[in-house]
């Protein structure tokens, strides 16, 4: 009989962390993968501790507790920062998987084509491991891999995204493409946070997702973004700033089009800006 | 563990591993059988419920999530008095439930919109409602019965009435409240389990190790060799797709083992604890590499891969030189999934010398005679007890779940079930059958067709299946619901190692309009004349001689249907071309497609018997032995019976399926249920009418009124009673088979006694940059001969046009690659255009007060509309489905690269 833990603290949880388990939260990707067989694995259910949830205002930025819902992210006083990370809850599977979806577990399962990590890494954001021995903070770009991979060690838990307040005012703003309407996963994405001032864009932070094995952000493009008036962004987009991409063919598209689609989201994300 | 929470407001306990899905704690603990379980993975909604006042997916919580928590189930919607909330009294009367298995989910998630206080944006209720898929209605009248979340008044109609009335749905009521009994709902807690292990490779040789270990775990493990007659398939004499291979698999996901115990006991079989040594060979996919010279043979005895081929010749051969038009194309179609949202389910017991198997099914009669012949049973050993079917579309008219629960049943002498997973479901059943059709067709200089050559190939899988009706049914259509005096078609089907191929919605005739309609633009663009007027002047008419030479004299409405689509695309034309006046990524087209289909078996008989009975105690029931899969024919016969009767449709109870209990109404399938099954109610009704007008002496005008056991019968002034304690039990009997001769080698003869005709046109909006496709609205006008209950008749056609726009832009299935509704994609709510029904009523004098079929009517034409809305606004063909947006970006590339 395999055995199920639902800890109501984050040390209780850790202390079990040093034998394996497999972590539950949202459920919404642990029981997809688990269709039709027995669940015989050792379960660890992190969705019983209430320090892992919600959301905190603190003085550099913004704490997302690991098992804050998607429902929970969007129905949040924020400012127009997280404009765009809440527009990607709104388009999480359907309104049942964003109220039991986490923001970590979409970053724990690193699937391609994870809603949350284009405006995360757009945002700069930072998450927090914790394990027995202490927690680090790395930024997200380390720490999703590659497909399905993480640098999560065993004992470690995802327990909170660190979203840095920016210098300036700022915006975001993310667009999705899938096949249909709802319930669909991304064929490409794009997110973008602008800090703006006097009408010129002061830092841009770009990010693309679904078009690589890890969601990429695009530094040449955010360079050439600098300094360039909010009405006139999309024409600093070249093809060549796209160079991070790896798209592949599937189901949902081939690898041109994706690269195309990119573009045009990223034209349309930008244009999105002017006043 | 203990969980202690809130079930609709009551205190409840239950215990179990803390792991387990609340879906299956309410369903297989609690006995809340009203959330249904679609897909265990929050693909399909089916299972939504609300915890803490929130929609969730009771497929995805963790029981041991559940302490101090309140879940609210569709069992909590009604009042303890079954007074029905006003949501459900709106899904009832606004035809929002058709087969029933998504109701629940609907329900539940539109409580999102209900709770706000205040009436909802459509926009705000498809946000609600995005997470539910159904796959019946094509959403728009449960969208309309949450916007008004009002009961919809009609009067209930009285005797004589009932036909052409917007009559709620008779079996309605268990559907909203969660009571209907599907295939997994009622299986006895004492029944044991089977668990298919199926084939991972498209083709392979396999031997089997030693099964001993295995059957030291489980109460049995059946083989082959433990099928009487290892065998099935739809025509008798083509018994090739057996229960459990032996030996060899022709497709992934074909049944290899049968694995029973107990739930627990047969999931906890790993896989790798399965001893079968697999030798894979090279599979045969595709037409190209079933008809190449020196392709292997799926089946041994079937040489060339050759299923059957066909064709239709009438007037003279190649004409096309004398044309002052002549256009071509070539057209491919993928594999379609029928995608109903209850997964294949039932269970089966032995009971003495008989068989009997509560199962979702769309043929009670073929499931009863299949199964003898597998069990090698006489046909009376066999009872089917149809359970409610969540969804059909031609997926539940083969064998699933019903000869491995036979046999185990019948072995073990235990009851024994079986519930698909999703992806079991999708893999192992049948598919829509992949085409390439190549049409050529030519008219004179007025635009009037002369000629057609139209060759249809089609993929039907590993086994036969319904691929001879396919290719049958599409040489007869295949130019088209036109008036062509030369044609030539042929069709043929090959078999390859892709799953079996067979009845979707259609019958292959929605993959040959794709290329007649192509035509039909085509030609209409290159003389300059509008392509609703082109089809109107070509329409067949009555009066007219179809390519089998079979002289259409009567309800043939086509001319009227594009006649009452005519303003509605002049209007979307004008609007279309303002909008794309304006430039931008945005373009917007219009597109026509029309249709015709012969209602019911082609050339072969398929009759209906259908009896009324008038117990002594005045009980009137309807021995129906038409099953309904969500079309809703339960109140269609009953509507027609009533008032061929003379009562009102109140008094009537159902008997619906069970095959000890009526008598043989055929398939659900072909469009055939109101037309034929119909016309034997009608028939019915009228011989129990006769006989109660000779006991009261009355005469043909007398008017019937039934009081508990007092029939009373009112002529002009003679009233008398009749007490039915003294003469009854009385009994109605009608039967109807079409009338149809046999089809000779030049597909010459009455293939069909009567055609539904069509024509739809479709609104689309295209994002040229990003190749994605908005089907903004349809406006869909079908000849129906008469609407029994216009309600249910607009069901059938929107969600005709839902799954249409599937075919043409989103669903291809992939085996091993989209078995699950994440990959394999089907619209949602926010997908589905607001769909305008215009109902022609061309009767039919065959048909049960005129009336005709609608079931495959309605997909038909959606397709051909839609591809051609979108080369209406991007001057792009599309030549092959779906039209997904990177097929369609590259295309209109292409386009735009040309010189």
């Amino acid at each position: 009989m395999a055995d199920y833990l639902r800890p109501t603290s984050l040390d209780e949880a850790l202390q079990a962390l040093a034998r394996p388990w497999t972590v539950l939260a949202g459920g919404t990707d642990f029981y997809p993968a688990r269709v039709g067989r027995a669940i015989d694995e050792h379960v660890l259910d992190i969705g019983g501790i209430a320090d892992l949830r919600g959301i905190a205002a603190e003085p550099h930025g913004w704490r997302l507790g690991a098992t804050t819902t998607w429902s929970e992210l969007r129905d949040a006083v924020l400012p127009p920062l997280f404009d765009g990370l809440k527009q990607a809850a709104r388009e999480v599977g359907g309104r049942q998987i964003q109220n039991a979806g986490t923001i970590a577990g979409n970053l724990c399962n690193a699937s391609p084509a994870a809603d949350g990590v284009p405006p995360l890494l757009a945002l700069d954001a930072e998450v927090e491991l914790a394990g027995r021995a202490g927690t680090r903070r790395l930024p997200l770009s380390s720490f999703v891999t590659g497909n399905r991979r993480t640098v999560l060690a065993p004992g470690e838990l995802l327990v909170a995204i660190h979203v840095p307040r920016p210098a300036r005012d700022a915006r975001s703003a993310f667009l999705k493409l899938g096949a249909r309407r709802y319930l669909v996963i991304s064929i490409a994405m794009a997110a973008a946070t602008l800090e703006i001032e006097d009408g010129r864009v002061r830092a841009a932070r770009i990010a693309v997702g679904a078009c690589s094995a890890v969601a990429q952000r695009l530094p040449a493009l955010e360079a050439a973004l600098a300094g360039a008036a909010i009405d006139s962004l999309a024409e600093r987009i070249e093809p060549s700033q796209l160079a991070p991409l790896s798209p592949i063919d599937d189901v949902r598209g081939s690898a041109g089009y994706r690269l195309d689609a990119a573009v045009t989201l990223l034209r349309r994300l930008l244009a999105g800006f002017a006043p | 563990m203990k969980i202690d929470f809130t079930v609709n407001g009551r205190a409840t306990a239950w215990s179990g591993p803390p792991v387990t899905r609340l879906a299956a704690a309410l369903r297989d603990d609690l006995g809340l059988t009203g959330t249904k379980v679609g897909c265990d993975a929050g693909d399909c909604g089916a299972c939504t419920v609300r915890l803490d006042g929130r929609q969730v997916c009771a497929c995805l919580v963790a029981m041991g999530q559940m302490a101090g928590r309140s879940v609210e189930t569709v069992e909590g919607l009604a009042d303890a008095d079954g007074t029905l909330a006003a949501l459900q009294k709106s899904f009832l009367d606004h035809g929002a439930a058709q087969c029933g298995i998504c109701t629940p989910g609907m329900l539940m998630a539109a409580q999102d919109v209900l709770a706000n206080g205040h009436a909802p944006t459509r926009a705000e209720v498809e946000d609600a409602l995005g997470g539910v898929l159904c796959r019946c209605t094509g959403y728009g009248k449960i969208v309309e019965a949450v916007m008004a979340c009002a009961p919809r008044v009609e009067p209930d109609p009285t005797a004589g009435a009932a036909v052409g009335a917007r009559l709620p749905r008779l079996d309605g009521v268990p559907k909203v409240t969660g009571r209907d009994r599907f295939g997994a709902d009622a299986v006895p807690a004492d029944a044991l389990w089977v668990r298919v292990v199926r084939s991972p490779h498209a083709r392979a040789r396999f031997g089997l190790g030693d099964l001993a270990p295995l059957r030291a775990r489980l109460v049995s493990v059946l083989t082959a060799a433990d099928v009487p007659f290892n065998g099935y398939g739809i025509y008798p004499d083509v018994k090739d797709q057996p229960v459990l291979a032996d030996g060899l698999v022709r497709y992934r996901g074909e049944a290899v083992l049968a694995l029973v115990g107990t739930r627990a006991e047969v999931l906890a079989i790993r896989d790798g604890e399965i001893p079968i040594e697999w030798q894979p060979e090279p599979p045969i996919y595709g037409i190209d590499a079933a008809t190449a010279p020196d392709a292997p043979l799926v089946q041994d005895d079937k040489p060339r891969n050759l299923l059957l081929d066909g064709g239709v010749r009438h007037g003279a051969g190649d004409v096309f030189a004398d044309c002052a038009a002549v256009a071509e194309g070539s057209f491919e179609t993928a594999f379609v999934e029928h995608a109903y949202i209850e997964p294949e389910a039932g269970w089966a017991r032995r009971v003495g010398d008989r068989i009997e198997i509560h199962a979702s099914t769309q043929t009670p009669y073929m499931d009863r005679d299949e199964i003898a012949n597998v069990m090698r049973l006489p046909r009376e050993a066999v009872r089917i007890v149809p359970t409610a079917c969540g969804g059909g579309f031609g997926g539940k008219l083969d064998l699933s779940v019903q000869p491995l629960i036979a046999v185990a049943a019948w072995k073990l002498g235990r009851p024994v079930a079986l519930v698909y997973t999703r992806p079991e479901s999708m893999a192992a059943s049948t598919k829509r059958h992949p085409a390439r059709v190549t049409a050529k067709f030519g008219c004179d200089a007025d635009g009037k067709l002369v000629a057609c050559d139209v060759r249809a190939t089609f993929d039907t899988g590993a086994y036969a299946s319904w691929g001879p009706t396919v290719a049958n049914r599409v040489p007869v259509h295949a130019m088209g619901p036109y008036a062509v005096p030369n044609v030539r078609s042929w069709s043929e089907a090959f078999f390859t190692n892709g799953p079996p191929a067979g009845a979707f919605r259609g019958f292959g005739v929605p993959q040959a309009a794709i290329a007649h309609e192509a035509m039909m633009d085509s030609l209409a663009d290159r003389l300059g004349i509008d392509r609703l007027e082109f089809r109107h002047r070509n329409a067949l008419r009555a009066g007219d001689v179809t390519a089998c030479g079979q002289k259409l004299e009567h309800s043939a409405g086509l001319a009227q249907c594009l006649e009452a689509l005519r303003p509605h695309w002049r209007k979307a034309q004008a609007e279309s071309a303002a909008f794309n006046a304006s430039g931008g990524p945005y373009r917007r087209g219009v597109g026509v497609g029309c249709m015709w289909y012969g209602i019911g078996n082609t050339s072969m008989s398929n009759p209906s018997r259908m009896r009324i009975g008038l117990a002594a105690d005045g009980t009137l029931t309807l021995f129906n032995g038409a099953l309904d899969i969500g079309q809703g024919s339960n109140t269609i016969m009953t509507q027609i019976a009533a008032d061929a009767l003379g009562l009102p449709v109140a008094q009537f109870t159902l008997v619906t399926g069970d095959t000890d209990l009526t008598a043989d109404a055929g398939k659900t399938s072909a469009s055939r249920q109101t037309f034929v099954s119909g016309k034997a109610a009608e028939n019915a009704g009228r011989d129990l009418r006769q006989q109660i007008l000779r006991l009261a002496n009355a005469g043909p005008d007398a008017v019937l009124s039934l009081d508990s056991a007092a029939l009373t019968v009112r002529d002009g002034a003679e009233v008398r009673t009749l007490d039915l304690g003294k003469v009854g039990p009385l009994t109605g009997e009608g039967t109807f088979d079409p009338p149809t001769t046999p089809l000779d080698a030049n597909g010459q003869g009455i293939p069909y006694a009567t055609y539904g005709f069509a024509a739809q046109i479709a609104i689309v909006e295209v994002d040229i940059e990003l190749g994605t496709v908005k089907v903004l609205r349809m406006v869909a006008a079908h000849d129906v001969g008469k609407a029994i209950n216009p309600t249910l008749v607009e069901g059938q056609i929107e969600g005709g046009i839902a799954q249409g726009l599937g075919l043409a832009l989103m669903e291809e299935y992939l085996p091993g690659r989209t078995e699950n509704l994440h990959d394999y994609l089907i619209p949602t709510v926010g997908d589905v255009p607001q769909v305008e029904c215009l109902l022609i009523e061309d009767r039919e004098p065959l048909g049960p007060s005129g009336a005709k079929g609608i079931g495959e009517p309605a997909l038909v034409p959606t397709a051909p509309a839609i591809l051609g809305a979108i080369h209406h606004a991007t001057g792009v063909r599309m030549h092959r489905v779906p039209v997904l947006p990177h097929r369609l970006r590259e295309a209109i590339l292409a386009r735009e690269a040309k010189p």
